[in-house]
């Protein structure tokens, strides 16, 4: 009874899901050096930067194209089930959530050309400093959600989606902070709101990355989570 | 504190330079560690069948079934429930015991030399291998539809009216057409052969006579129908029809069907039985075992992993 088979009978079908999901991982090794160089960008002020981050975006959105395209062969041909279906369906989810993730990178990076591109505007450097917190809290999560979908650990799924909740609190903290910035200068409204916008782009990251590790732990335990628990585990329905 | 927790985080998990995250990526052993993964969660248990098998309002229930052919133990201790109005496929290798298995249940293992079958069988209640029952009208109540469609050498309408004449079910001629006729109806096979009742069934073509044998095993009334690979020997189209069949069928009658092909179970089934080695390894919901089986076994086997 005690069989151990590792990998399909039908050897290249192994090799198609194995070329799946370093799509995948390629997508997101990718996705995560943007987010990391727009945020360089950012702290450094770097509109040339800013730019190369832009386009980054191409080689992201070819990627998606790919594995879309090499999940309906692998669906059409192999019929995959169980594990091989769930991780599909993974695999599937994950890459349109890397997609979205370079998509906010490049409104980052966009807004570091607007913002620094010229010289005109000197910016509040306490306000630069609630983007470097929520930036870094993004950052890890998208890091550890890669990784995740590398090792398939559900401990470290859990982790990511617990550093999603503390990233929200603190997207809700730093929102009333840039509002105390407003209410003592009004002037400062024009550059507060650029700064929400890349708040909420890094908030969106988060929430993606969130994505990635429940997509980890539904192709490891066979159970969506998102419908788990709504209101305890923080998760919103994507708008 | 919080800060503590997300920096430890970092330190597991953070890359010395993104650009090489996928290249260290790609070297990993990832799927070892996928499957470890997902198998830490089955349940693996050999003696006893891991899923729902008793079911609420069962038509039939089985109860520690043995089968031995001489010797040679083919299946050993078999609990399953089959309910009501629902169709239930038997899948597993070759040998594994599923024909075994559904030929015990209207006794079709009689007539094998040397078989003997311990256990209990009931069908509504009432115990099919007692001594006093009379194995012809259990058969009637327990129709089967064999892998290579066998007609008789008679006519479509013989073929179909034989059962009810010798079970007398029709008291007049036309009694029997209407009989025949809604019979070849509910088989799909009316529209096709009406014009053709006195030819003979075995001038069919294969997906017809394969129709022709399931009006044939409906016209008795049965209660249950056997299908043991009914369309191995059919095309995709012949296929199909019998498929559809199968889900209207399913209205009047408990259905039970030995398949090889997992896309077939997955689509005709409401609940699907994974047989291994002579033993029931895994009974569920048909979409529940298809896409999170609980046993490594039944795991290996729906995805292709024959070892």
């Amino acid at each position: 009874m005690d069989r151990i088979n590792e990998g399909h009978t039908l050897k290249r079908y192994d090799g198609e899901l194995d070329h799946l999901h370093f799509l995948v991982l390629e997508a997101g090794g990718l996705v995560v050096h943007q987010v990391s160089e727009a945020l360089t960008a950012f702290k450094n002020r770097d509109p040339v930067l800013a730019q190369q981050v832009v386009a980054m975006d191409s080689e992201i959105d070819r990627l998606e194209v790919q594995t879309d395209d090499e999940i309906a062969k692998i669906i059409a041909k192999r019929w995959p089930l169980s594990a091989d279906l769930r991780l599909v369906i993974a695999v599937s989810k994950s890459v349109s959530d890397l997609e979205r993730i370079g998509d906010e990178a490049v409104r980052i990076a966009g807004m570091v050309v607007q913002l620094f591109g010229t010289e005109s505007s000197e910016p509040n450097s306490q306000m630069l400093r609630d983007i470097n917190r929520i930036g870094n809290m993004a950052l890890t999560g998208l890091r550890g959600a890669v990784e995740i979908f590398d090792i398939w650990d559900e401990a470290k799924a859990k982790r990511v989606i617990e550093i999603h909740r503390e990233m929200e609190e603190e997207f809700q903290a730093d929102l009333r902070r840039l509002l105390t910035y407003v209410l003592e200068d009004y002037r400062n409204i024009g550059f507060a709101i650029s700064v929400i916008l890349v708040i909420k782009a890094l908030e969106r990251i988060g929430h993606h990355a969130r994505n990635l590790a429940e997509h980890v732990i539904f192709q490891v335990h066979g159970e969506d989570i998102r419908s788990r628990q709504p209101s305890q585990d923080g998760y919103q329905p994507k708008s | 504190m919080t800060s503590n927790l997300y920096s430890d985080y970092e330190l597991e998990i953070s890359h010395s330079n993104e650009e090489e995250t996928g290249k260290v990526i790609r070297e990993s052993t990832r799927f070892r560690k996928r499957f470890a993964s997902t198998r830490d969660k089955v349940a693996i248990d050999d003696d006893k069948t891991v899923g729902a098998w008793s079911a609420l309002s069962p038509r039939i229930t089985c109860r520690s079934v043995d089968v031995r052919y001489g010797e040679k133990q083919a299946i050993t201790k078999i609990n399953l429930d089959i309910g009501r109005n629902e169709v239930i496929s038997l899948i597993g290798p070759s040998g594994c015991g599923k024909s075994t298995f559904l030929r015990c249940l209207n006794r079709m293992n009689d007539t094998i030399p040397g078989c003997r079958v311990r256990g209990e069988i009931k069908l509504d209640d009432e115990d099919i291998y007692d001594g006093k029952l009379d194995v012809v009208p259990l058969r009637a109540k327990v129709g089967m539809v064999f892998q290579k469609p066998n007609p008789f050498p008679k006519s479509i309408f013989e073929n179909v009216a034989y059962g009810p004449r010798i079970h007398g079910l029709a008291s007049s001629k036309g009694e029997m057409a209407e009989i025949v006729e809604s019979s070849l109806r509910r088989a799909g096979l009316w529209d096709e052969v009406k014009d053709y009742l006195g030819h003979p069934g075995t001038g069919l073509s294969g997906g017809q006579q394969q129709r022709l044998c399931i009006a044939r095993t409906i016209a008795v009334n049965p209660e249950v129908i056997l299908m043991d690979e009914p369309c191995s020997a059919l095309d995709p189209i012949a296929t199909s029809k019998i498929e559809q069949l199968i889900d209207e069928l399913r209205e009047q009658y408990t259905i039970v069907i030995v398949t090889h092909s997992m896309q077939q179970a997955a689509r005709v089934s409401q609940r699907t039985a994974y047989f291994h080695l002579g033993k029931l390894i895994e009974v569920g919901d048909t979409a529940d075992v298809f896409t999170k089986p609980l046993h490594r076994l039944t795991d290996d086997y729906i995805s292709g992993r024959f070892g």
